[in-house]
């Protein structure tokens, strides 16, 4: 039996190939060019249409527009919040006659168009003005800034309860039911118990929410809430300088952006002890 | 009662007619903006899935900026911007004329790409849940590439990516209100002409909201039959 004296040789390792132009490459490479050209001509228009009167009259109108924006947002997050809670109660229950309501209530609120309802409690409710005014009411809905609040909250309250219902309902049966084991009351439960996991799994649900109603509110323009998107809009009727919208959607964007991130952020720091 | 029923009636007194063209209008308007939508959305996806880093980043721009803009100035950048742009080409060009783009086709536009924007996010979802044998299995019997995507990956990816492109389908009918601020003729323009004329804004705007809601609970049986018919192809285990 023989032995093998000499073992082949390893092969050379096949040559390193230049990457090759392929067809992706080059339409990846076009459409990056096109972005790259848009990119510039915005910011070449932008700075050739500079304007400093034009910016010294509508660049405080824009910030406070953002303000009005960011305020009227959160203002009906928190409403929304609070009253997504009994609807969230209700949605929950066993009893027809107490979740019967918290359905169609949700069913109406999020199968309808947010303008839908802007306008139905704008103008729809603006027709019962006699009744409104012998209630005292009609200080309240006269109010384009109001009905606007009122029309948000009632939205996002339907969002806000699915979102909040989805949550609980994800947390394992198991962990009320030991909870009771050890013979704590339903409110230490829900609230040292189920509520932190179930917030956990609602983050984001709650964010995309957030960053939602901004967008969204933008409608309020059309009843004369000057917020960003009403002062781009008056700036824009004022000039026609297409400028104005180009900063309105920079704004918007940054908005966004910022507000991703952090929820990003927010996200893996409240979960950093789920990490394995 | 008999007042409210003569204002509802078809007909000269009644906006009975006047609603109803609102509502094919709504329909059609998202009906016509699906299919653009979904074309533009898979090809996003597959870029968004490509090896080259430059289309990945085209695709990731498009997203990160139509997601992030409201769906109304989505509208208005594309009903101003491209009217003011033709009309700047064609002074260009030399051609003298009042370029007015159609706000259906406006709505559409915009729409369609705030659309393809999400919906390439639920794409990628679906292509990342099927296996990668799929593709081998494709390989192995031959196939092109192309063939490998519309034989083999598309039947499986349209029924994993089905329910959210349902939701999708759900956000865009509402969001078709929109495009009457920029003067298209649906549900809630007429509805707001009806309200302003007969002095009757809630009955008017009550009952947009309630054709809105009979659209999406249309819509929800429509989905709920295809989602039936797609899953019969689909693995028993």
């Amino acid at each position: 039996m023989s032995v093998a004296k000499k073992l082949i040789d390893a092969r050379m390792p096949p040559p390193i190939m230049a990457r090759e132009f392929s067809k992706t490459r080059v339409a990846g490479l076009l459409m990056m060019a096109i972005w790259l050209l848009l990119g510039i001509s915005i910011i070449f228009f932008l700075t050739s249409e500079w304007d400093p009167e034009k910016v010294a009259r509508y660049g405080p109108r824009y910030l406070s527009g953002l303000g009005v924006t960011l305020t009227l947002v959160s203002i009906s997050i928190v409403l929304g919040a609070l009253l997504s809670l009994p609807v969230t109660y209700g949605r929950m229950s066993s009893s027809a006659w107490l979740s019967a309501p918290a359905y169609g209530y949700v069913y109406f609120f999020r199968g309808t168009p947010l303008i839908a309802q802007l306008f139905l409690i704008y103008y729809g409710l603006g027709e019962f003005r006699p009744q409104l005014q012998a209630m005292g009411l009609w200080g309240f809905f006269r109010e384009p800034w109001n009905c606007a609040i009122l029309a948000f909250t009632l939205n996002t309250a339907a969002y806000q309860a699915e979102i909040l219902r989805g949550a609980l309902q994800s947390v394992p049966r198991g962990q009320f039911e030991g909870a009771q084991a050890l013979g704590l009351n339903r409110f230490v439960i829900y609230w040292k118990i189920i509520l932190p996991q179930a917030l956990i799994v609602a983050l984001r649900p709650y964010g995309n929410e957030i960053i939602l109603m901004i967008k969204g509110s933008a409608i309020v323009a059309i009843i004369t809430v000057f917020d960003l998107f009403g002062e781009t809009r008056r700036a824009f009727s004022r000039t026609f300088d297409f400028q104005t919208y180009i900063w309105a959607a920079i704004f918007y964007l940054l908005i966004v952006e910022v507000l991703r991130n952090l929820w990003n952020w927010l996200e893996a720091r409240l979960t950093r002890h789920l990490k394995r | 009662m008999e007042e409210t029923l003569s204002l509802l009636s078809f007909g000269p007194d009644g906006w009975g007619d006047q609603i109803a063209s609102g509502v094919l209008v709504t329909m059609g308007l998202a009906l016509a903006t699906l299919p653009f939508g979904l074309v533009l959305g898979f090809f996003l996806a597959l870029a968004k899935q490509s090896q080259e880093r430059s289309v990945r980043m085209a695709a990731e721009i498009y997203t990160t900026i139509f997601r992030g803009l409201p769906e109304l100035l989505t509208l208005f950048l594309v009903y101003f911007g491209l009217q003011i742009g033709v009309r700047q080409l064609m002074t260009m060009l030399g051609f003298e004329s009042g370029f007015e783009i159609n706000s259906f086709v406006a709505g559409m536009i915009a729409l369609g790409v705030v659309f393809s924007a999400f919906a390439s996010e639920v794409f990628v979802s679906a292509f990342k849940a099927i296996p990668h044998g799929q593709y081998e299995g494709g390989d192995a019997l031959g196939l092109r590439r192309s063939q490998t995507m519309v034989k083999i990956i598309l039947p499986q990816l349209i029924r994993i990516a089905l329910p959210g492109l349902g939701n999708l389908w759900m956000i865009l009918l509402k969001e078709t209100a929109l495009v009457s601020v920029i003067g298209l003729p649906d549900i809630l323009r007429q509805a707001g002409i009806a309200a302003r004329v007969s002095k009757e804004a809630f009955l008017f705007f009550g009952i947009a909201c309630l054709l809105f809601l009979v659209l999406a609970i249309l819509s929800s049986i429509v989905i709920g039959f295809i989602e039936r018919r797609v899953e019969q192809s689909e693995v028993r285990v």
